[in-house]
């Protein structure tokens, strides 16, 4: 199992939005977080990667090994395709710079400065790191926005290679990848205004 | 009972409430009494004259100056350690009314120091370090405003809190070393060499007792508006859900 | 742990990235100072060694605010977190890259100021070695401020507020060693407690601001 939730309660600016979630995320499994907007799909991925500490509930994962892409993809402008791929593999200690390339067909705009690229393929190259993080379970929070139908293919193939070699994908995402992922509906558990933190509870 | 039952909000300003305003009288009639002996009952000081009276407020907000940023550091080492929001909301209740504290002993100071010293101002290392401390109230008065999550605000004004006391007191000494200065030594200290006289310590306890409760019922006060300014964004977000 | 510092070091150098203006800004200080005091030499050398510490904290309060709020705009310093480098890791080394592209620029031209301030000839030496000890824990105390601002629209003035009164021991120690130093007189003392100030917030400061950061990223 590379990850596992129980009874997870997770909370934005100190009041909780989803409550009670559990659910398991075996290698080779992707699993997309469906909702609708505000319900606490970021929340939950970030929570997921350590950013921010859950309201009550149990987080099990292997230490170090997830990779979290956010809504920002962390991109220097200034600096090109090729240096920003070098910095991440440098950071995560993995060189495979090539296949991230290929996997997202920056090959030809290596030397590109970040800065002039369009929006779509700057998501590409923001994508593309993860391929340098070495890490089985990617976190992934609306990562097709702004790319189109041929970037989402590349993208659909990378997160199918990396299910392939044991990885495992938890996505928040609108659109249906076409791959063989499993739906987690995150309405159910949506946090009604009964429930509430500590904080409410003392204060009112 | 533990006193950190106390961190629950309710019960804190149930206790405030009934605490409140024995703490209010009771410094109103310590403050009273503590300047009326010290204005027109002490005698004169055979150096300084009659500017000495001004010692009746001048040491008594220093001292809270002082007290007040150390209750702010307690305050926020509770918030972080045990995580308490009436912790947090005390501290921050308690930075204006210590910045209060620290301009009435400036600006006392300077007007015991023109007849003294011949100077409004003057470079000297408690002045200068009181300077300090006020720019550090105002920094941490400032982060509390800036940042709107106040979960968020409480943890880092208390590592302000905690790092600032740190480099507060770095400058303390930093500043004795810059400059030797013209301020008299400690007016209170278990020394005794470097003791007021009897006839100017009583009536300067009694005042210093009512600043102190009126720091006290200040805080008290202050931060049972806190807490109900917290209760009623909760309310108000708990409405806009249903 | 190196890439991180050559990135920062590569965006200081590349367009828009500051290098350089900091210096400038100093330049123009020390250009100012005669304008505001008079050119009378005998003067203007009594408080070179002041000036010149003056207007290198200064010109290091200038480019704090670019520290982290450009990685924070950008995302990285998210990604960042759930890398492998602990958050300390990150906070020291964009404290030394902020350094190495300000602080040690300012520390090599602080002397060629002096010249023009007149500054007597034994100051030369100890006001290099005072600002090359208190330059690094003025990036320091500055990379603190950052990252308690960082998450704040419009912060530059906060921090400028909160990161001064910390700036006063370093500076107290720092211009007294170069003053000491410029008027030939004994400076063991300061140069010590300066070298104490900067061992201890080097030390002791990035998990202060590591931790000011992860709060700050919730």
């Amino acid at each position: 199992m590379v990850l596992s939730v129980s009874s997870l309660t997770v909370s934005r600016a100190g009041r909780p939005v989803l409550s009670d979630l559990s659910f398991d995320l075996m290698a080779g499994q992707a699993l997309r977080l469906q909702g609708r907007n505000g319900i606490g799909k970021t929340t939950l991925l970030r929570c997921l990667a350590g950013l921010q500490p859950p309201l009550a509930g149990r987080i099990v994962m292997a230490a170090d090994s997830l990779a979290y892409a956010g809504h920002a993809d962390g991109v220097k402008l200034q600096l090109t395709v090729l240096e920003n791929l070098r910095f991440w593999a440098d950071i995560f200690g993995c060189w495979d710079i090539e296949r991230a390339l290929q996997a997202f067909e920056l090959g030809p705009l290596s030397d590109r400065l970040a800065g002039t690229l369009s929006a779509g393929q700057r998501r590409r190259l923001g994508l593309a790191r993860l391929l340098l993080t070495n890490r089985p379970l990617w976190l992934l929070d609306e990562p097709t926005v702004s790319l189109d139908d041929a970037s989402v293919t590349l993208f659909a193939a990378a997160v199918y290679d990396h299910l392939q070699a044991e990885g495992a994908v938890l996505i928040a995402s609108h659109i249906d990848l076409g791959l063989p992922a499993e739906v987690l509906a995150l309405e159910p558990y949506r946090a009604g205004s009964t429930t509430s933190t500590p904080f409410d509870e003392s204060f009112s | 009972m533990s006193l950190w039952e106390y961190a629950n909000p309710r019960r804190f300003l149930g206790l405030s409430e009934r605490l409140l305003p024995g703490l209010s009288v009771l410094s109103l009639l310590l403050l009273t009494a503590g300047l009326i002996w010290g204005f027109f009952y002490s005698p004169d000081d055979y150096r300084m004259g009659s500017t000495v009276k001004i010692i009746y407020l001048h040491v008594p907000s220093a001292l809270m100056a002082i007290n007040g940023w150390i209750m702010m550091l307690v305050a926020s080492l509770v918030w972080l350690i045990r995580r308490h929001h009436v912790s947090a909301l005390a501290a921050k209740a308690a930075a204006p009314v210590g910045a209060v504290m620290t301009v009435i002993a400036l600006i006392t100071g300077a007007i015991w120091g023109q007849p003294m010293w011949g100077t409004w101002w003057v470079w000297d290392p408690r002045l200068t370090s009181f300077l300090i401390l006020f720019l550090f109230y105002l920094g941490y008065m400032a982060l509390w405003h800036a940042v709107d999550d106040p979960d968020k605000a409480a943890d880092l004004t208390s590592m302000l809190c905690l790092v600032g006391s740190v480099f507060a007191l770095l400058s303390r000494y930093a500043v004795n070393f810059w400059n030797q200065g013209l301020h008299q030594g400690a007016s209170l200290s278990l020394d005794k060499e470097e003791h007021v006289a009897d006839v100017f310590y009583v009536p300067l306890v009694i005042t210093i007792g009512g600043f102190v409760l009126l720091f006290l019922a200040l805080v008290l006060l202050r931060t049972g508006t806190e807490i109900r300014l917290r209760r009623i964004s909760v309310l108000i977000n708990r409405g806009r859900m249903t | 742990m190196i890439a991180l510092l050559q990135r920062d070091l590569r965006l200081a150098t590349r367009a828009g990235g500051g290098f350089g203006l900091a210096l400038v800004f100093f330049l123009i200080l020390v250009l100012l100072v005669p304008f505001g005091v008079g050119p009378d030499t005998a003067v203007l050398a009594k408080i070179a060694p002041g000036i010149l510490w003056l207007g290198a904290l200064l010109a290091c309060l200038l480019s704090l605010d670019r520290l982290l709020a450009l990685d924070w705009e950008d995302g990285a310093l998210e990604l960042l977190a759930t890398s492998p480098l602990p958050m300390e890791a990150v906070i020291a080394l964009k404290a030394l890259a902020h350094w190495l592209t300000t602080g040690l620029p300012l520390v090599l031209v602080a002397p060629v100021l002096g010249l023009m301030l007149n500054l007597p000839g034994a100051g030369y030496i100890w006001l290099t070695v005072s600002l090359a000890l208190g330059t690094p824990t003025l990036s320091m105390i500055g990379c603190f401020g950052a990252a308690l601002t960082v998450g704040i629209k419009r912060g530059g003035l906060l921090l400028s507020l909160l990161v001064l009164p910390l700036y006063v021991p370093t500076l107290i120690f720092g211009a007294e060693v170069a003053r000491r130093g410029a008027e030939g007189l004994e400076l063991a003392t300061p140069l010590l407690l300066l070298v104490g100030i900067s061992c201890g917030t080097i030390a002791l400061l990035p998990f202060a601001a590591g931790t000011v950061l992860k709060m700050n990223l919730r």
